[in-house]
């Protein structure tokens, strides 16, 4: 309580008439005993990308799939580009995702289909259009991610770990929608198909004015393309404002993180 | 939805298209079409985007290939009025790639059905010599764990047991029970027509111990036990969990298929028997209600009708189907590769050769007992 009063401008929230891509208030989360998430608020504004940190088991997956409705919330709200996230209204649902693309830490591809055909399937499930339109949108939307021209009629056992994440990401973008959650985008990635990745993420968002809600412990990402960082521990967002900010706010874990050797390393890389 | 286009052609430097609205994916067939409508002419095009109220990636793929079109035909085509966000995502795609295909190119549709049909050929040559070898690296730790020369995971084996025969106590007792009772029930339906109904005990004892109560109960365990294997093994080779095994320096015969050898086998034995009682008693249930047979007088019957050979043949050929399930299982199991869809493919073969194979094998006992003077 008193962390908070010294550091208004991390609070995870903001003003009540900001324009917010997501926003969660109250939320409560667990698995049996166990609560995960207690009465969590977060905020994520129209066209920012934010970052989500914390250490391993503090929730940050589960918070992902809570607001996009693969878990279920115990208490709380959560609303996307303004509907009511935790409908069960079938027509609400449908309509929310169309406003999300989601990329899962391995790509989550259907190994059954070939790469062309898992970027089509978002459009044949929401648009009807011609082959022939789908086939071209699925060849530009592999070439904006930064794939092989002839990587369509692969099928994913046939791609690299990194080539997997670019098709996911495709077919996360397929729908061109406005917010795009990514679960360790970078995760696995060499250095250098990281940075690329990174650039990729942020060329999105300035052309195509994404909002991207991202969890990764990746601290070059973080520092690269983050507009805002939120810490999340002890089941609340601890404190979230950009690199700088929470470096200087003062919890043993945040302090570590970013205070540590890798963290000094990363920021001394960006100089 | 809200997109339009209109073509202007005042003859002057240059064609006119003015789009307008948002060009979102929602609307691309629609605008894709349109834009296509007028074929490249002289003196080049002008594409007006300065009405444009929103984009996406659909809306500039639909641009560049309108200008990539007619730069092709030889005439110059350029933006106007396009905000620099706008301006940004239609450089940042460049030239439109040609329409992916979807699936691999086949080639010639006749070339590509022989050489599928060598393919299978090679495959089944493949698949049977993975089995041979499979089968003699099992003997060989099997054969191993038998004289000592090996630990025999107890643990894993009384686990499987429960999975495999315990588990399955009340499926099969049911399955059984109910053969049982339409044996005897069609059986004395035609015996009635000789007179002959008191024959029904010797139908059901000799039918069910010798032959139908092993065979449901191999196909029974086939489907529950057979395709478990199949899945949990194709699983964990998906992820990498054999590869682990190997590298900790443990052989996954040893750790996972040897185990559920010997339990199938030792819970097929358990079963079989189980299952032959579950059957006598469903025939015996309806000789008591419709034939008027005491309980008593139907197992004097049976002691009477049913020698001892079948009984132990029965229990000779339930442990033999037992292995050839669990082998099945686990070899497919093992040959699981790439994807999802694998595991499915290997689950169904596990099962249905599994099956093919007990009975095969239940024809070939059939024979070689009866050859041996046992009818």
């Amino acid at each position: 309580m008193e962390r908070q009063h010294t550091s208004q401008s991390l609070a995870p929230t903001l003003d009540d008439d900001a324009d917010v891509a997501v926003r969660v208030r109250g939320l409560v989360t667990g698995f049996g005993d166990l609560v995960l998430h207690d009465q969590l608020d977060l905020d994520v504004a129209r066209g920012e990308i934010l970052g989500l940190v914390g250490g391993s088991g503090s929730g940050k997956s589960v918070l992902m799939r809570t607001i996009i409705g693969l878990n279920q919330a115990r208490a709380g709200s959560v609303s996307i580009m303004g509907h009511d996230a935790l409908s069960t209204d079938p027509d609400v649902r449908r309509d929310l995702r169309r406003q999300w693309g989601v990329l899962f830490q391995e790509g989550a591809l259907f190994s059954g289909l070939t790469v062309a055909e898992n970027i089509e399937v978002p459009m044949r499930e929401f648009l009807k259009l011609p082959d022939a339109v789908m086939d071209g949108l699925a060849a530009a939307r592999l070439r904006q991610v930064g794939l092989p021209d002839d990587s369509g009629p692969k099928f994913p056992s046939e791609l690299s770990g990194g080539m997997r994440k670019r098709a996911g990401l495709a077919r996360a973008l397929a729908l061109d929608p406005p917010l795009l959650f990514l679960d360790e985008p970078t995760a696995g990635l060499d250095p250098i198909s990281a940075a690329a990745f990174d650039g990729l993420i942020k060329l999105l968002k300035e052309t195509l004015g994404l909002t991207l809600f991202l969890i990764t412990h990746d601290l070059d990402t973080l520092i690269a393309i983050c507009d805002r960082v939120a810490v999340l521990g002890d089941g609340k967002v601890l404190a979230c404002g950009t690199v700088d900010q929470l470096r200087a706010f003062d919890h043993p874990w945040v302090q570590e993180y970013f205070g540590g050797q890798r963290g000094r390393a990363a920021s001394g890389n960006r100089a | 939805m809200g997109s339009n286009i209109i073509w202007h052609d005042e003859g002057g430097s240059a064609v006119r298209v003015a789009l307008s609205g948002p060009l979102t994916i929602d609307d691309v067939a629609h605008y894709s079409n349109a834009l296509a409508a007028q074929p490249p002419r002289a003196p080049g095009l002008a594409v007006d985007l300065s009405a444009v109220t929103a984009i996406d990636t659909a809306g500039a793929w639909a641009i560049n290939g309108l200008i990539d079109r007619w730069q092709t035909a030889g005439y110059p085509a350029y933006l106007e009025g396009a905000s620099p966000q706008i301006d940004r995502l239609i450089t940042a795609l460049a030239t439109p790639p040609a329409p992916v295909l979807r699936r691999p190119d086949t080639g010639n549709p006749l070339v590509h059905r022989v050489a599928r049909i060598g393919a299978s050929i090679i495959a089944l040559t493949n698949n049977t010599g993975g089995f041979l070898a499979f089968l003699g690296q099992t003997l060989v730790v099997l054969g191993a764990t038998l004289i000592g020369r090996r630990r025999l995971r107890w643990h894993a084996v009384v686990h499987q047991g429960e999975a495999i025969g315990v588990n399955a106590l009340g499926i099969i007792g049911m399955l059984l029970f109910l053969v049982g009772l339409v044996v005897a029930q069609q059986g004395a339906v035609q015996l009635r027509q000789f007179g002959a109904e008191v024959f029904t005990v010797n139908l059901i004892g000799r039918a069910t111990t010798r032959e139908l109560g092993i065979l449901l109960t191999a196909i029974m365990v086939a489907g529950r036990s057979g395709s478990a294997f199949a899945a949990q093994i194709g699983s964990m080779k998906l992820n990498q969990e054999i590869d682990a095994l190997r590298t900790i320096g443990l052989d996954p015969i040893a750790v996972l298929v040897v185990p559920r050898v010997i339990a199938c086998s030792l819970m097929m034995l358990g079963l079989a028997f189980y299952g032959g009682v579950c059957a006598l008693i469903g025939g015996g249930l309806f000789a008591w209600s419709e034939l008027a047979m005491p309980p008593g007088a139907y197992v004097t019957r049976l002691q009477e009708v049913i020698p001892m050979s079948d009984f132990v043949i029965g229990m000779i050929k339930a442990p033999v189907f037992g292995f050839i399930i669990a082998l099945m299982g686990c070899f497919h199991g093992l040959q699981v590769t790439g994807n999802a869809e694998s595991v499915g493919t290997r689950t169904t073969q596990a099962v249905v050769e599994a099956i093919f194979v007990v009975i095969v094998f239940d024809a070939f006992f059939a024979f070689f007992f009866s050859s041996l003077g046992y009818n």
